[in-house]
């Protein structure tokens, strides 16, 4: 057998050598803990390398594959994010806050996975409880981006991102609140997508903003993104705000051709601020949509430039209402050097959380404080409303809208980690999606210098298999997507599979 | 908005999170400069607009009451720092 080149593999055709036992999920899986070895001292995506685990798991997959009991996934090495609850697997948030918590369940998507076969190989790097743009802000360790080891891979599914992009696992989970899936896979030349909020359970997802938050797939390509979602989709009784919904199979959506797709293209997303070059690949991608026969239409979201306020007040509110569990109490960190229980309380906290969680806790309680509800939250909150109606509107018109991910390619460490509003500027063109709830993805869509460049695909509710199409059209039509960082440089350069 | 160093501490004593001096005077400065980036949205016509407070139109959820088995008592004290037999152990709330 030959060795198994997992920095090029897609689950796909790894799916087409299990099948034809060509290879064992144990050699596939070892193959994987290989490639983690040789460059996790580089990329830093883990926090934790769950190896008995998976070669357990992987065990296991070659008994079903064996017995003929296959799906998609059965066999896969795949990492989840740290804030994805793993029974008796560390599920840190990248915090000292939860450093030694270990779950006695699993979160609904961790069954729906280990259900299908799939084996964890780890728990991937995120900025700490998934607040940041960077995965600096983890209280660990940074990861750094596989296309050069002195930038960073975005965040916050930094880990996520990166051990895709590095082939140190085939597929992953993220969660996406502000951009959180599709800024990383943009700034690491992989594909991320969110999905339409409560289409994927929440369940055992540590709660960063509720009304936002939302678990998707980071994957080398769009076809593998539609047999993850496919895995991870439908409808949780533990989640109340999950959706009853029939799910459809996404991988029908791959291959359709999309003449006559409605593309609109919002001059919001083309602004000061966005790289030449960003802004060059993603006119250049919008002329593919055309030639592939889409009708493009340049289009207008005017209450785009408050999403950053809109989100900046609603995600921090509802996070300081949620991390208000941390008490040192029934789980976490507890500080024990202290006078009372207000004191230990206080201490806990102090400890236990670091700068941008407690920014973020200060920001959103003071937002709910009495005096200021109206000013900002109540305000925020009606803002939303209109940007909900907005993007309403665009889909009366259109069936996807088409934008860069991210305003810049991945910046270098250190570069914005004085300058909160700077990291928060990050997010401008991924946040509005999660504000109204709908399905976004990012795909690789040119490169600058050397740095991948993330094209930004949205639909409207429920509009994945429409989303799907669309990327998996431009996809075809592009070579972006083939492009893979040289491990063995250190991660500097690209390098084109021949 | 520029906070006050009074009300910067006021906010950490709602939120439960201790302090230092250096800590307070820098999250003063850096949540005043955030602030002033959210005045943005006074200039944004909300009039008569309903406040959206979740992205789904959700309704309520109503299910059978249906008995089950609760999670094991060893699982629910798995991860708590302070335990004294069956019991998490606090600090006294009355002094």
């Amino acid at each position: 057998m030959n060795p198994i080149d997992v920095m090029d593999l897609t689950v796909g055709e790894a799916r087409g050598l299990l099948d034809s036992k060509r290879v064992s999920s144990v050699d596939l899986t070892r193959a994987v803990l290989d490639q983690i070895e040789s460059v996790e001292a580089q990329t830093r995506a883990f926090v934790t390398v769950t190896k008995e685990v998976a070669l357990k798991q992987a065990r296991g997959a070659d008994t079903r594959i064996a017995a003929g009991d296959v799906g998609p996934l059965t066999g896969i090495p795949m990492q989840l994010k740290d804030n994805l609850c793993t029974k008796d697997v560390a599920t840190t948030c990248s915090s000292r806050m939860l450093e030694h918590f270990v779950p006695t369940y699993d979160a609904t998507v961790t069954r729906h996975l280990s259900d299908a076969g799939a084996v964890l190989v780890g728990k991937g790097n995120l900025d700490e409880f998934a607040m940041g743009s960077s995965t600096e802000s983890s209280a660990f360790f940074p990861t750094r981006n596989p296309w050069d080891l002195t930038r960073v891979p975005g965040g916050s599914s930094g880990g996520p991102a990166t051990a895709v992009a590095a082939g140190e696992c085939l597929f992953a989970l993220g969660s996406d609140t502000g951009g959180s899936i599709r800024q990383p896979a943009a700034l690491c030349g992989v594909v991320g997508l969110k999905p339409t909020y409560g289409l994927v359970s929440r369940y055992g997802l540590v709660a960063f903003a509720s009304s936002l938050d939302q678990i998707g797939p980071l994957t080398k390509d769009v076809a593998d993104s539609a047999i993850v979602l496919n895995a991870i989709a439908g409808h949780d009784p533990r989640d109340s705000t999950s959706i009853v919904h029939e799910v459809p199979d996404y991988t029908r959506a791959l291959g359709g051709n999309i003449r006559g797709l409605r593309v609109g293209v919002p001059t919001e997303y083309f602004v000061e601020g966005v790289e030449p070059g960003v802004e060059e690949a993603v006119r250049t991608a919008t002329g593919v949509f055309e030639e592939l026969g889409a009708r493009v239409v340049e289009t207008s979201l005017p209450s785009s430039p408050y999403a950053m306020a809109v989100y900046y007040i609603i995600a921090p509110s509802e996070a300081s209402a949620n991390l208000a569990r941390y008490d040192g109490v029934k789980y976490g960190y507890l500080a024990r050097h202290a006078d009372s229980m207000w004191d230990a309380l206080e201490k806990t906290r102090q400890e236990g959380f670091g700068p941008e969680v407690k920014r973020r806790i200060m920001l959103g309680t003071y937002a709910l404080s009495a005096g200021y509800y109206d000013a900002y939250y109540l305000k925020a909150q009606k803002v939303r409303t209109l940007i909900r109606r907005e993007f309403d509107e665009a889909f009366k018109q259109f069936d996807v809208l088409v934008m860069p991910t991210s305003p810049s390619v991945a910046f270098k460490l250190g570069e914005k980690t004085t300058d909160p509003i700077q990291m928060y500027l990050n997010d401008i063109f991924t946040l509005p999606a999660n504000i109204a709830g709908i399905p976004a993805i990012s795909l690789p869509g040119g490169m600058v210098d050397g740095l991948p460049v993330g094209l930004q695909i949205m639909a409207p509710r429920l509009g994945e298999m429409t989303l799907l199409r669309a990327a998996h059209a431009y996809e075809q039509a592009t070579h972006w997507h083939k492009m893979r960082p040289d491990m063995s440089k250190g991660g500097n350069g690209a390098m084109v599979p021949g | 908005m520029r906070l006050s160093t009074d009300e910067v501490r006021h906010i950490a004593l709602l939120a439960r999170v201790g302090m230092s001096d250096e800590e307070i005077e820098q999250m003063r400065e850096e949540m005043s400069h955030i602030l002033e980036h959210f005045d943005v949205l006074s200039q944004v016509d909300t009039e008569g607009v309903e406040p959206t407070g979740h992205s789904a139109d959700l309704e309520s959820v109503m299910r059978d009451d249906e008995v089950a088995a609760s999670r094991p008592i060893e699982d629910v004290l798995a991860n708590a720092p302070q335990l004294e037999g069956a019991f998490i152990r606090v600090r006294a709330v009355l002094e």
